[in-house]
């Protein structure tokens, strides 16, 4: 079980109070498909991801972004059993996606970048910290199931 | 790898931050020392406090060699060619994008809290080529 302060906590808390899923979400999926374009092999059936303006405005990856940050929240919600929260997700992306893990390092370490542009200064190195160790485990507990 | 519209973009970029090279540094040494521990093994004869002069001069020497590195983008590995000998044959920073992955997160982290919106999703990508050229171009006489 992974351990985390109370600073932590307060930490991811009080950046997750402030965020918009949904605009997070859509930037950090369209920057995944943008900054490393291979990962769009998993998006075949999203239509135009043909430049960068193309995908930003995207609504497919929009809605989609919308969902994995939301599912983000569950786990923030549940910090304390992160892998229990995701094992049908995990399950999901090793059998039916077949999605290679180090995807979730790249899209969190993404997320970070995309809080880091929307909070500034705001965004400490503390917050940075705690934020990297979060999407890593996350990216973790969606692994953990793959066989 | 780079293409033209890369290139302009990271110097465009790169001259936004007009003075604020040691600043930049000494906040992406921090973040990246305080985010990723292993990667003080590297420093053990440096003060890692917080705002330590040690942190500052290094991230401004590391900050400064990035910036030689944006004038030469056609030739980065002859521009690189001395630290890519350094890192090689003294520092051997472990070179499977360990530690230089981390140093690439985190210095784009701090561009991105000082850039805002202006840290595009082209900037980014462009950014995150360049770091990566780089790592490569030092690793590059690992063995």
């Amino acid at each position: 079980m992974v351990h985390w302060s109370a600073e932590e906590k307060q930490l991811i808390a009080s950046v997750w109070g402030k965020v918009s899923v949904e605009e997070c979400g859509a930037e950090a999926l369209a920057r995944l498909l943008i900054v490393y374009p291979w990962t769009q092999r998993f998006f075949d059936n999203f239509g135009n991801l043909s430049s960068p303006t193309a995908i930003v405005g995207n609504p497919k990856v929009r809605a989609h972004g919308k969902k994995v940050l939301t599912s983000f929240g569950e786990a923030i919600k549940n910090l304390d059993n992160i892998k229990g929260t995701y094992s049908k997700l995990s399950e999901l992306h090793c059998d039916k996606l077949h999605v290679d893990p180090e995807n979730f390092r790249l899209l969190g370490d993404i997320l970070v970048i995309v809080l880091a542009s929307h909070f500034g200064r705001d965004f400490t190195p503390a917050c940075q910290f705690a934020w990297q160790k979060l999407v890593s485990v996350v990216a973790h507990a969606l692994a953990h199931k793959y066989h | 790898m780079l293409t033209a519209e890369d290139k302009k973009l990271i110097q465009q970029v790169w001259g936004k931050l007009g003075g604020a090279e040691e600043e930049v540094g000494a906040d992406t040494l921090w973040r990246m020392f305080h985010a990723y521990p292993p990667t003080k093994t590297y420093f053990p004869h440096f003060d890692l406090s917080q705002g330590s002069d040690q942190i500052r001069g290094h991230g401004k020497k590391v900050v400064a060699a990035l910036g030689t590195a944006i004038k030469n983008l056609e030739n980065l590995s002859q521009a690189l060619s001395e630290l890519s000998n350094l890192h090689a044959y003294n520092l051997r920073v472990d070179p499977s994008r360990f530690a230089l992955q981390f140093l690439a997160q985190c210095l784009q982290v701090v561009l991105a809290v000082r850039l805002g919106k202006e840290y595009t999703p082209e900037v980014h990508s462009a950014f995150d080529k360049l770091l990566s050229a780089v790592a490569a171009v030092l690793a590059e006489k690992y063995r």
